[in-house]
């Protein structure tokens, strides 16, 4: 079954050229993170002289404010927009697949408290509430991943929540708790495979999400600090030379869009695959 | 229906004293001290003491959160640390600014995602359908300060058409042409960014209207495509997007944080933003408990709306 479901995803994926293009633009720029440091690329090499240069041959993207080679920078901070989104994900669907288990599964008091908190935590607007949770956990990308993965578990939980009170009535689980089976091998074995699907559709989201919102707080200097940039500070420090140098604001905000789609079309590429399962 | 809202009032208390609650304690886990807002450098450590048992900070934590709730039910929420002027004060001349900058590209965003999704649903499966779906799809990952960072260098820097920062030109403050001047690049990031999710919202709401069996027995009576879509798809399109527009309250205050801070435009978004930079907390405070009540007040606003114009639905006669 597990096989099928990665053939049908795949099949979704080649029927459309542009979630190919996708897919590569995904796969390349993962490994070019990963790979990064063994390149012969420089983010710190000052060159005063050719500072805010255009985009040429011997700069792709030309070069920053004191001359360094905005090409290498750019990629530099895609790998920690990269790192931020990843890790903010995994923290996020963490906690919303955890709540969600036990807020459904149980019910109880363990349900009123995780459904009030989720109340609370929905009833504030979601920027207000990360920028108030920054100021908690001050700067940089631990704390960044911690308050975007604090606060965007809420959705999942929920999602999550719904299907195992749906799943809890099945015959077979009913089955295995009438055996008598310890409640967390059912969680395990049996409702977890019913809800890894919307985890994986969830999780694409969530990393597009996650580096919008990283980009969008390094932008407004709560992000990660200086020496280490992302996508988000770039450009808020391109801000500053925006009448000179165009080129530091226009590409890193295009590499965000394109990432950003890129893992859109793997989450719609997943629901196809999904709904062509359950018909 | 006045017991009914009275009721629904009623209940958001508690859910309102937990937001008080939680931006209360949050603001106590900032690793800061608050007296050094209060005493200056020179004094010394028994005098930072004095402060400090002056204003209440050595008290234990409930008593200083029921006097600090004590104050904001009597609308004090104290004062600015940085520049010691009142909060509500401040709030006053800041909010109508944010209004003036989201009413207008909210209400635009609106109308056109009505528009544009109801007739791109009618065209589904064509190129505009697809067209128009592509293209939200690209506004939803579009970060709204790379296009005002792009609006700004094409429309300011480079063809000099529109000014860059503020509301106004100094000693034209109540100039109308040159707030609209000042306008105009902001309003257009907030459509921009308001615009896909409304509009692919309208569309998929749409498209499942088409799927329903009234659209096929007025197609059997001979009714136009057109008709249908007017008369009978947009009406009821009509009924989410007017709770969508209840909920959207909040935005009035938190809607433009981004792009206020991008354009120095003089809200309540660019305030917050500078106070969270200071660790100024009363102020931090205050917005978080505005705009967690206008979160809640917004969801009230939407029911009630929809059980105005929806006859089918009564939620006072059904709960009550």
């Amino acid at each position: 079954m597990q096989a099928s479901r990665g053939k049908a995803f795949i099949n979704r994926i080649l029927s459309h050229p542009h979630r190919v293009l996708a897919s590569i633009f995904l796969i390349g720029f993962s490994i070019l993170a990963l790979i990064l440091p063994l390149l012969p690329l420089d983010p710190e090499g000052l060159d005063v002289i050719h500072s805010l240069a255009k985009p040429s041959i011997q700069h792709f993207f030309g070069t920053d404010e004191v001359g360094r080679d905005y090409f290498a920078r750019v990629l530099y901070g895609g790998r920690v927009s990269l790192m931020v989104g990843f890790l903010s994900m995994a923290m996020s669907i963490g906690l919303g697949v955890m709540i969600g288990l036990l807020s459904g599964y149980f019910g109880g008091v363990a349900d009123f408290f995780f459904m009030r908190l989720v109340d609370v935590l929905s009833s504030i607007p979601w920027m207000i509430l990360v920028m108030v949770f920054g100021m908690v956990f001050g700067r940089g990308l631990f704390s960044l991943v911690m308050v975007i993965g604090l606060l965007s578990w809420m959705e999942t939980a929920r999602i999550i929540r719904g299907e195992v009170l749906s799943l809890k009535e099945r015959e077979y689980v009913l089955y295995a708790r009438f055996l008598g089976i310890f409640p967390l091998r059912i969680l395990f074995s049996h409702i977890f495979p019913g809800i890894l699907p919307t985890i994986i559709t969830a999780s694409t989201a969530a990393i597009a999400s996650s580096i919008m919102v990283e980009s969008a707080l390094s932008f407004l200097g709560r992000g990660v600090t200086a020496p280490m940039s992302s996508w988000g500070s770039l450009l808020q420090n391109a801000q500053k030379f925006l009448q000179k140098a165009p080129h530091m604001a226009i590409l890193p905000g295009i590499l965000i869009i394109i990432t950003v789609l890129s893992f859109h079309q793997w989450g719609e590429a997943l629901r196809e695959s999904l709904l062509l399962e359950r018909e | 229906m006045a017991f009914y809202i009275g009721r629904r009032i009623l209940q958001s208390i508690p859910l309102l004293l937990l937001i008080t609650l939680l931006s209360f304690g949050l603001m106590n886990l900032v690793p800061y001290d608050a007296v050094d807002s209060i005493a200056n450098s020179k004094m010394t450590e028994a005098q930072r003491e004095e402060k400090r048992e002056e204003y209440g900070l050595n008290d234990p934590m409930p008593v200083q959160y029921f006097r600090w709730l004590k104050n904001i039910l009597r609308g004090e929420f104290g004062n600015s640390l940085l520049s010691h002027t009142r909060i509500m004060d401040d709030l006053r001349i800041r909010i109508p600014n944010t209004i003036l900058l989201v009413l207008p590209s909210y209400l635009t965003a609106y109308f056109l995602a009505m528009a544009v999704g109801l007739y791109s649903a009618s065209q589904k499966g064509k190129w505009q359908d697809k067209l128009l779906d592509s293209l939200s799809t690209i506004g939803l990952a579009v970060p709204s300060f790379w296009i005002a960072l792009v609006l700004i260098y094409f429309f300011g820097y480079h063809w000099k058409l529109f000014p860059l920062l503020g509301m106004h030109t100094i000693g034209k403050e109540w100039d109308i042409l040159d707030f609209l001047h000042h306008l105009f690049l902001p309003y257009c990031v907030l459509v921009l960014a308001f615009f896909p999710d409304l509009m692919r919202y309208v569309r998929s709401s749409a498209l499942s209207e088409l799927r329903q069996d009234y659209v096929l027995v007025q197609r059997a009576f001979g009714a136009s495509k057109r008709e249908i879509l007017f008369h009978h798809v947009a009406r009821n399109v009509c009924l989410p997007m007017i709770s969508k527009l209840g909920m959207s309250l909040p935005l009035l205050v938190t809607g433009a944080v981004i792009t206020e801070s991008v354009f120095s435009w003089p809200g309540i978004g660019l305030y917050f933003v500078k106070a969270v930079d200071a660790l100024d907390y009363p102020i931090v405070m205050a917005i978080l408990l505005l705009s967690g009540t206008l979160v809640i007040l917004g969801n009230l606003l939407s029911d009630i709306l929809y059980c105005l114009i929806d006859p089918r639905i009564s939620l006072w006669k059904k709960e009550g």
